[in-house]
């Protein structure tokens, strides 16, 4: 098992410094699967995360200007990789100004995954900074735990708001609500929407638009043939939100939101080369 | 004494003050005819800072009047205030704490519940360049009073009335000459290396490598996992420092949270840092040097348990700091004989005869008896009311004081050992006085 990758563009470097950022906030340990065109990182759906699980998909070619993988076989020329990403992210903080960075993975101690900077000095020669961040090596067997997740079967798909805006109107509920009511319909409204004893809030979005979902098989068909008005609501832990639009630091160009009806919250980011798909499952 | 800064100083000032507010919770003031000096030291005695101010670094500078009988008056102040005071009772006339004191024009007396700090005058380093023009510090050993007046913007005056303690000089004896290794870089360097690690880290590694490269490392605790810690190591080439003495596959591990105030000062004040080291277990002494100000920051380094049970060759050999592959399965026996050295310490057992600790005496002994012996023992030629602090006033029966929650065991009963024979009643004439003070007194 082998894999090394190298980054020299800063705007890259800067980019996947982001992207390990956001999964930093939102994932204390994760799953990193290395493949030969991707990288991935994966929060599985167990009841140690709360019901919550991630998946954020990069194609390595956008970041990457090195980047060689050679699997357990041939067949399978993948790796998984048990990792805690903050590590990397403090790993890659202060390489804002490297000229190059380094991503091997090593086996010395323990399998780990070395982040080699190379930063300018005012002498001639360049400073080295090495972290070698633990991993945990996740066998074969173990790798059908670690599969895409397929989009539900949602009541409404709705465009986002600005999740700077949304950011700061999920922050001030959570400070009256422990759970927050998701709500949105097929003519672009989306309702934001805290009930207590004392008091009840509701922020209304509207003309936010509904994503086109191609219904190539017809498995889509829960949006199909609904009253456009009739609002499909879930109710979530308003703290995994807050994570979500706090944490994000992909500045997407497109974000959106898939609601099964008292079941979960799907959301998904879209930037060019990165993806982030986010579950919310639903409160009793 | 009385002392007055100008200009761009009151900054440099009040930047030491941060510096030394990261190591105690007291900070000493000492007017001597050399400057005005400032210190601290922490509650576990393992690690020293001492700014030097020159005369020349201020305005006007009178240490004060020398009676013939009697030293300057030293004294100490509290650095930050820690605990919530408590409610001042009505009736009883309140210390005048803070109060625009300027004749002729309007007094608005300030009441302020609490007891003033040092660094409180000395919080905001922004506001202090943009609005203090001059400042003056005034000792008043009638009144019980350290004054600091604060000349602002717009004839506005701040006078804090300081209560202060009188003190026997703190002073760390260690000497830079005798450290075998030496390094010099422009803070800036070191600065920009320490970023590289979590501001939670506790303690930092510093290796000499091959052709005179120098590493930094965290430092991970023994009870650590390692398979769950990161570890992160940074190479410094020998150009970035200004000179490299260092004796090859030397290694020390010291706190990073006093070096770091260090540096912030040093790298304000754009000045080299020279670090000088021993063996582990030796303290090292960070200094910076100007025509108007000196600073020594001396720290406790974590004992190389290792150096005292085996050949000094066969250590050395066996230390070699590596950039090399082989180096985790070193980090590893390394870890192992610390687990070792901390339970011994605990037993009471000296860890390495190089570095024996003082053994304690029976509790019951009466602390005053024990201060005369000690005074009867002390070294010709040291002054009378001088004392060690040999950190067993655990055995004085007086409180203890507390632990630094960062510093591992090692520290703490490494440092005191350096400082006492085993088991003798006073400081031997060629052995080190980390620090003394006037905790005794009482």
């Amino acid at each position: 098992m082998r894999f090394r990758a190298k980054i020299v563009d800063l705007a890259c470097l800067n980019h996947f410094s982001r992207v390990t950022n956001t999964i930093a906030k939102l994932a204390k340990t994760c799953t990193l699967r290395l493949t030969v065109s991707k990288l991935y990182f994966i929060l599985s759906d167990k009841v140690a995360n709360g019901g919550v699980s991630m998946w954020c998909e990069l194609s390595q070619g956008n970041f990457f200007d090195e980047f060689q993988i050679e699997g357990v076989a041939a067949e399978h020329n993948e790796i998984y990789l048990e990792l805690v990403p903050e590590n990397l992210s403090r790993a890659l903080k202060t390489a804002q100004s490297a000229k190059a960075v380094k991503i091997k993975l090593t086996n010395k101690h323990c399998p780990c995954l070395r982040v080699a900077v190379e930063l300018p000095s005012l002498s001639s020669s360049s400073r080295i900074v090495t972290h070698d961040i633990p991993v945990g090596v996740i066998p074969r067997r173990l790798w059908n735990d670690f599969r895409e997740p397929s989009v539900p079967d949602f009541d409404v798909s709705v465009y986002l708001p600005l999740l700077k805006t949304m950011k700061s109107v999920v922050e001030r509920m959570k400070n009256l609500s422990n759970s927050i009511v998701i709500e949105a319909n097929l003519s672009g409204e989306m309702n934001l929407k805290i009930e207590t004893d004392l008091v009840s809030v509701t922020t209304h979005f509207k003309d936010l638009g509904n994503p086109p979902w191609a219904s190539e098989d017809g498995c889509q068909s829960s949006a199909q043939g609904r009253d456009l008005e009739r609002m499909a609501e879930a109710r979530i832990d308003i703290k995994k939100l807050q994570q979500l639009l706090a944490g994000q630091q992909v500045n997407p160009t497109k974000a959106l939101c898939n609601i099964v009806s008292k079941r979960i919250v799907h959301f998904i980011l879209l930037h060019e080369d990165v993806s982030l798909q986010y579950f919310i499952p639903a409160l009793a | 004494m009385k002392c007055v800064i100008t200009g761009s100083n009151v900054k440099v000032l009040g930047r030491a003050v941060h510096s030394l507010s990261r190591i105690g919770d007291e900070l000493y003031l000492e007017p001597t005819e050399s400057g005005l000096s400032l210190r601290a030291v922490n509650s576990s005695r393992s690690a020293f800072a001492a700014f030097l101010f020159a005369p020349l670094f201020f305005q006007l500078y009178e240490a004060g009047g020398r009676q013939p009988d009697r030293e300057l008056l030293r004294c100490k102040v509290l650095m930050k205030v820690q605990h919530p005071p408590p409610a001042p009772c009505p009736g009883t006339p309140k210390a005048p704490h803070c109060s625009g004191a300027v004749p002729g024009r309007v007094t608005v007396p300030v009441s302020v519940p609490c007891p003033q700090s040092f660094l409180g005058i000395f919080r905001s380093l922004p506001s202090l360049e943009k609005t203090v023009g001059k400042c003056l510090i005034l000792l008043k050993p009638r009144a019980s009073r350290l004054v600091v007046q604060l000349h602002c913007k717009y004839g506005v005056t701040k006078t804090h009335n300081l209560a202060f303690q009188e003190c026997e000089r703190l002073q760390a004896v260690f000497d830079t000459q005798s450290c075998a290794s030496s390094l010099c870089a422009p803070a800036r360097v070191l600065a920009e290396a320490v970023v590289h690690f979590p501001q939670t880290l506790a303690e930092v590694t510093l290796g000499a490598g091959p052709g005179g490269k120098i590493s930094l490392r965290n430092y991970v605790e023994d009870e650590a996992e390692p398979t769950k810690t990161m570890v992160t190591e940074l190479w410094l080439a020998k150009e970035e420092f200004q000179t490299v003495a260092v004796a090859p596959g030397s290694r020390i591990t010291f706190c990073l949270k006093e070096f770091r105030g260090l540096l912030t000062f040093a790298e304000a004040s754009n000045l080299p840092l020279t670090i000088h080291y021993d063996v582990p277990g030796r303290p090292v002494v960070f200094t910076l040097d100007d025509a108007v100000l000196e600073v020594h920051l001396v720290l406790a380094t974590l004992s190389d348990p290792e150096s005292g049970s085996q050949p000094p060759t066969a250590n050395g050999v066996s230390h070699l700091p590596a950039p090399s592959d082989d180096f985790a399965d070193d980090l590893e026996s390394y870890m192992i004989a610390m687990e070792t050295s901390a339970y011994e310490a605990g037993s009471g057992v000296p860890p390495s005869p190089t570095f024996p600790l003082h053994t304690p005496r029976p509790a019951e002994s009466d602390p005053e008896e024990e201060e005369e012996e000690e005074e009867e023992g002390a070294v010709p030629g040291t002054p009378p009311h001088k004392k060690v602090w040999d950190g067993h006033g655990r055995a004085w029966g007086r409180a203890q004081p507390p632990p630094d929650p960062h510093l591992s065991p090692q520290f703490r009963s490494l440092f005191f050992g350096s400082v006492l024979m085993p088991g003798g009643p006073g400081p031997a004439p060629t052995q080190e006085v980390l620090a003394e003070d006037s905790d005794g007194e009482y």
